[in-house]
Formats: C-alpha cells, structure tokens, sequence
C-alpha cells in the first residue's frame, strides 16, 4: 500500500512540474514581432519590478564571481543537485542494507536461541559485518590458489 | 526567493543580516548537542541539508510562467527542530551566491531570514499543530513543509515591499507586486515540495524507524507503519 502510495506521490509531482509547460499559454508576438521570454526566474522579473518601483535604484554591490555561461551555471546547478541526491540516495541505500540485516539477524537469532530474539535490536550494528567476514574468508584461499 | 546581490538598501541589508545571526548561532549550538548527545544521527542530519541541496537547485516552471525552486527546509526543521535549519540553510545560500551569483552576500542576511529561519519555524510550528489536532502523519508532513516553503516566499515579498514601497500604494500595493511574483508562483511547487517530503518521511520511516523515535518525530505507531 506504501509503495502505492509513493508512486501516486512521484506521479504527482511530475504532473505538477510538466503541467505548466503545456498550460500557460505563450506570449503573443510584441510589434516587432518578437515574443517576451517565458518560465523565466522569478527572482529575475522581482529585479524588474524594483527596476519599476524605484527606477532610480543601483544595486550597490556585484557578485564576486558570476558564471560565465548558462551552460556553466547549470553545470554548478546540476552539481549541487548531484552532490544531494547523491548523499540521500546513499543513506537510504545504507539504511536498506542495515535493515536487511537486522531482519536476517533476528530471524537466524529466533531460529538458533528462543531468548535470542530480545537482544535483536542491540546485536544489529554488529550482525551486518558478518556476512562480509564470511565472505573474505572464503575468498582468501581462491585468491592465493592463482 | 532569492534576493539579488546587491538589491537591498544598505540598512535593510545590514539590518536583515543582524537579525539572522543570533539564529545562526543558536542552530549551530543545537547541532553541536545533538550530534554530542547521539552521534549516530550525524548522517541524517546530512541527509536534511542534502534535501535541501537538491530542492533549492531544481528551478521548476509554474503556472503564472515563470521559474522558481523549492527550499527544501521542512524535513530538517521537522527532524532536527527549526534552529538546526538555519546554519545548514546559510551553507546552501553561500554555495549559491559565491559560486552561482544566485542570491547574495549583502542579502545574504535577509534570504537566511526567509528560506532558514521561517521557514523553518513554519515548518516546526504547523507540525506540531496538526499533529496536535490528530491529522494523520503524512498530512501533517505534507501541510508542514509546504506552508513553509510558501512562507518563505512570503516573507521576501514582504522583505522587498519594504525596501522598495510603492510610490503610490505605499507597501500593501508594493506587497501585492510581488507576492504576485513569488507567492503566486511557489504555490505549486510548494505542493510539490510538500509531497516530496512525504515522499523522503515514508522511506525513513520504513527503514529508519529508530532514527525518527529518537527525533520523537513519530510515536510508536506510526514508524511501525
């Protein structure tokens, strides 16, 4: 049901993302023939209303670095989304794994000792080492046998 | 939300930035006792500014035809409270006006104040409300994060309708220029944001419900879930 769930929530949100695309009309041709620049930043056209509100105003300091291009600005931009997603998709991969673990631990745990089960919780941080180590161990002779 | 560099008069600049500094300073303290008093929660404090990373990078269209991004603060103020936002908050911001020339140093002070700290406390307080009144986990999540992040937005229209009033409406009519901007045009990304942070809350609370009874986030029934 959770799964459901988060499926409807991710279809949601594209709909959300996609649907603006299609539904704000263009903007008709000026004189010239040239059409004004849609899905622009709102921070850009808020430094056109000031520009409006007070068109005696100067902006009294500049940015120390600007990007050079677009391309290098989106570039920083998809870095920064990148370096996010990265780390959460990380933990929750981790998390996955910790959890997995801790099942397969408790149920070994229920399987071997009755009163075994009680101290899950605890022995869960340890328990995921121990398939690795199981592994190595049988990895080492093969790898000496080459 | 950003306000440009250099677009805010020299005391609203000063002024916004000294009223976000004791903010700063108090989120950094509750970071440094969280982290001492249960260590193990350092990641999904990671976790928190990484949401917020990734949201305020992704300039989304809206319906009024323009772009504006998510602020991704709800989760960490709801995990970690409101004061732990502000510094991770102030990290994503000097990323963005050092390297992006998006936002700024000089209105560094007063985006802090909208995106980290009301934001954040927005987020903290509708949560602790509609939990209070009985709304089921994921509305509260959802109600939380994004009635914050459209606080934030409100916040800087009412930031740039002070510094810049209008000449003949005065600032109720400056106000309205540019909620109309911003406002307007965050409210379905803050529906957005909201959603995905229901999203995040149900693959934490499935594998990490240790993690969120510790955060006394959820009770015990819901991180069985």
């Amino acid at each position: 049901m959770k799964h459901r769930q988060n499926l409807l929530l991710l279809i949601a949100v594209i709909l959300l993302v996609a649907l603006p695309l299609w539904l704000v009309p263009k903007p008709a041709a000026d004189a010239e023939g040239k059409t004004a620049d849609l899905f622009t930043g709102a921070d850009d056209k808020a430094r056109d209303l000031i520009g409006t509100i007070d068109p005696h105003y100067q902006p009294w300091f500049a940015p120390l670095l600007e990007p050079a291009s677009n391309e290098i600005s989106s570039l920083l931009f998809a870095l920064q989304a990148a370096l996010g997603a990265g780390f959460i998709g990380y933990y929750l991969g981790v998390s996955v794994t910790r959890e997995k673990a801790a099942r397969t631990a408790a149920a070994n745990a229920k399987a071997e000792t009755p009163s075994g089960a009680k101290r899950v919780s605890a022995a869960a941080a340890p328990a995921d080492e121990v398939p690795i180590a199981d592994a190595r161990a049988t990895g080492e002779p093969a790898a000496r046998a080459d | 939300m950003h306000i440009m560099e250099g677009f805010l008069p020299v005391e609203h600049a000063l002024g916004w930035a000294l009223a976000s500094a004791p903010f700063v300073a108090a989120g950094i303290v509750s970071i440094r006792r969280t982290i001492r008093a249960r260590p193990e929660l350092r990641m999904l404090l990671g976790v928190a500014a990484a949401f917020t990373f990734v949201l305020s990078a992704l300039k989304l269209p809206s319906v009024t035809g323009s772009c504006s991004h998510p602020t991704g603060t709800g989760l960490g103020a709801i995990l970690f409270g409101p004061a732990a936002m502000a510094p991770i908050g102030a990290v994503v911001l000097l990323f963005q006006a050092l390297l992006l020339a998006h936002g700024g140093l000089t209105t560094l002070g007063a985006n802090l104040f909208s995106m980290a700290i009301v934001g954040p406390f927005a987020a903290a307080g509708v949560f602790r409300l509609t939990k209070g009144l009985g709304a089921p986990f994921a509305l509260s999540i959802f109600l939380a994060a994004s009635l914050a992040d459209l606080a934030t937005y409100v916040v800087t229209s009412l930031q740039l309708a002070w510094a810049f009033p209008d000449p003949v409406g005065g600032m109720a009519a400056s106000f309205a220029k540019f909620a109309g901007i911003f406002a307007v045009t965050q409210v379905p990304l803050a529906i957005s944001e909201g959603l995905l942070t229901v999203l995040i809350f149900n693959a934490l609370a499935r594998f990490n419900p240790q993690e969120l009874r510790e955060l006394r986030v959820t009770g015990q029934a819901e991180s069985q879930a």
